[in-house]
């Protein structure tokens, strides 16, 4: 029995140790917008957030994730109030098939919590390790950008220390 | 109190002499500027033999700063000394090599003195490239005038006094320089030769792959008995190899130009762009350095030959291998040392379902009783890796491995490190990893920023 906390809460879960996190995930918890591609780590389309980084979710065993805070891209926002994020790749249409998206969007919400204004340099570099066959990457470039402008507009928008 | 000021009045005087003495020492005329060279003068062929020697040299590996223009300069070399940021070589010509002409190019390559007549450091390896012949010099230097210029002023070196005196250069040449032109060995084959004169010369392996003395000169003794480079540790590959498996010459031109071997692991760190610009050269002139540097390590012993044998035997050799990935994280039992031991239990909870897949390189990780990182006397090349993992490299082929920082405190890479060196190496245990991780987070941050274009003054050719 171990104690995983996911998007602010506490589950308690019955797996081995080695048990990678994306079955979790998936299987025990029904949170299903973390893919499984290669399951070796090279594609990126398990992507999830742990302590505010982007990690993929298929290599990383359970037993890592003692103590640490998982943030999936159902901790983002709903269909009904959208992030920034999901808002702005709806927005741009960054999305054909959208099996790589979800990864996507989390490793783009984790540049944009560390760098709110990157460069197109800054997320060409920082979404490397991401696979679209699709071949949106260019929409993808312009939904990261719109992106930082909603956070930003929302940020001034809201009074301060509201987020 | 008298005694001090006394002493303190001798060693000025001394430094002011030493100053003094390597400014005469020092001394080198001005080579008169010539106008910009229209890149249509040169030969194109010429120029085409130049790209390939600049590849063979890394010129732009060093002369190009992350996300900089090529050969633009502007690039931090950290040396033990401080900081020194590379030049602009583009044919621009009031930041670049614009005005030089062949004899000022010739004579930096030779003697590391600039156009102008000032020293140049030996971060820029001119002990080795003084053994480059005449004609592959005139082929650089067609090359680089005939790329495109560009205005960029590299920042100011970062070097302590005295060092930052140029002059001193010359007490050091006088050292440590032995001038070239490289001496052919008439004992050898041809191809050794060549090897030799590549290894040696333009491909200044030595820069990395030797010890360097307290001055930063190689140590000639200990050639290739392992260096530093860039915070990774550059391998021994002289006779003293702690490869797991004895290359051969084979092994060595398939590592050389593809960036990994089966046997051997994959080129990381610095050694990543040479193994990129080795793939574009002719496979003629990587087999040479194969064959020179398997010399270097000489035939090895019955003892290597049984237990490198044994290594091998078992192995998977083709194929993707006989169990998904997605069944592999529950292939591996745990080891019995789990339950106390946790690097036992991190390596066999994520580690294990790559690198004991049954599956070969590239597509499975490779058995660790193989990795030379283990063997080596620091921990700081297995940890870059285990810290940044090994990144796709875009276009090429070869193994990759995501890195596992993200998720792995600081205590836990140690305890893996720890782990592994006494699982999969018959070494002593390693001392100072803590130091290690610290410096291996820190690097992968700076990858993080490195995608960051620098500044560039201008563009005068586009």
């Amino acid at each position: 029995m171990m104690k995983l906390n996911v998007n602010g809460a506490d589950h308690s879960i019955e797996a081995d140790p080695d048990t990678p996190l994306l079955y979790v995930l998936r299987d025990d918890l029904q949170m299903n917008a973390a893919k499984y591609g290669c399951g070796l780590g090279q594609c990126g389309a398990c992507t999830v957030i742990v302590d505010g980084e982007a990690i993929f979710s298929c290599i990383t065993p359970l037993m890592l994730l003692e103590g640490r805070k998982v943030t999936t891209l159902e901790g983002l926002g709903t269909i009904a109030k959208p992030s920034p994020i999901q808002q702005a790749f709806m927005e741009e249409q960054a999305a054909q098939c959208g099996y790589c998206i979800a990864g996507m969007m989390m490793r783009a919400q984790a540049l944009l919590d560390r760098n709110p204004k990157p460069t197109d340099d800054d997320i060409r570099q920082t979404l490397q390790p991401h696979l679209c066959r699709c071949g949106t990457h260019m929409r993808i470039l312009k939904a990261v950008h719109r992106a930082a402008e909603l956070m930003q507009s929302a940020g001034k928008a809201a009074p301060k220390g509201a987020i | 109190m008298t005694r001090l000021t006394a002493l303190a009045q001798v060693s000025l005087v001394l430094l002011a002499g030493i100053i003094g003495a390597t400014a005469i020492l020092s001394w080198h005329a001005q080579i008169k500027p010539v106008d910009k060279a229209n890149p249509e003068t040169f030969d194109p062929a010429l120029v085409k033999r130049g790209a390939l020697l600049s590849a063979l040299g890394d010129c732009s590996t060093c002369h190009t700063a992350p996300g900089g223009k090529p050969y633009a300069g502007g690039m931090p070399l950290p040396t033990p000394f401080g900081t020194i940021y590379a030049t602009n070589i583009t044919p621009d010509d009031e930041t670049g090599i614009g005005t030089w002409s062949l004899a000022a190019f010739q004579r930096a390559m030779r003697e590391g003195v600039d156009r102008e007549g000032h020293q140049l450091y030996p971060a820029f390896p001119y002990d080795h490239f003084t053994q480059v012949s005449d004609d592959d010099n005139a082929a650089l230097f067609a090359f680089l005038k005939t790329r495109p210029a560009v205005s960029a002023r590299a920042p100011d070196n970062d070097l302590p006094f005295p060092l930052n005196h140029r002059p001193i250069l010359a007490g050091w040449n006088l050292l440590f320089l032995s001038k070239g032109p490289f001496q052919p060995n008439p004992a050898q084959s041809a191809e050794w030769n060549r090897g030799a004169y590549l290894v040696e010369g333009i491909g200044h392996c030595g820069a990395c792959h030797s010890p360097r003395n307290a001055l930063g000169a190689e140590k000639r003794a200990q050639a290739f008995a392992g260096g530093e480079a860039e915070g990774w540790h550059a391998f021994t590959i002289n006779a003293a190899s702690k490869s797991p498996v004895p290359w051969t010459v084979d092994s060595l031109d398939a590592y050389l130009s593809a960036g990994w071997h089966g046997l051997h692991g994959v080129a990381r760190g610095p050694m990543q762009a040479v193994s990129d610009n080795l793939s574009q050269v002719p496979a003629a002139d990587v087999h040479a350095m194969a064959v020179y540097v398997a010399a270097l390590m000489g035939t090895p012993s019955a003892q290597q030959t049984t237990k490198g044998d044994a290594l091998v035997a078992g192995l998977p050799t083709t194929g993707t291998g006989s169990k998904p990935q997605s069944a592999g994280s529950q292939t591996v039992p745990l080891p019995v040392t789990a339950a106390s031991d946790p690097g036992a239990a991190l390596y066999a909870n994520a580690c294990a379902s790559c690198h004991e897949s049954g599956r070969p390189v590239p597509f499975g990780g490779i058995k660790l009783s193989l990795s030379t990182s283990l063997q080596a006397e620091s921990p700081r090349n297995l940890i870059h890796l285990i810290v940044s993992g090994i990144p796709a490299n875009p276009g090429l082929k070869g193994p990759m491995m995501p890195g596992f920082g993200a998720v792995l405190s600081d205590q836990q890479v140690a305890q893996l490190a720890t782990y592994l060196r006494a699982t999969f190496s018959s070494q002593p245990t390693w001392t100072g990893i803590e130091s290690e991780v610290a410096a291996a987070r820190k690097a992968s941050k700076l990858a993080d920023l490195a995608g960051a274009p620098m500044q560039i003054v201008s563009t005068t050719s586009r």
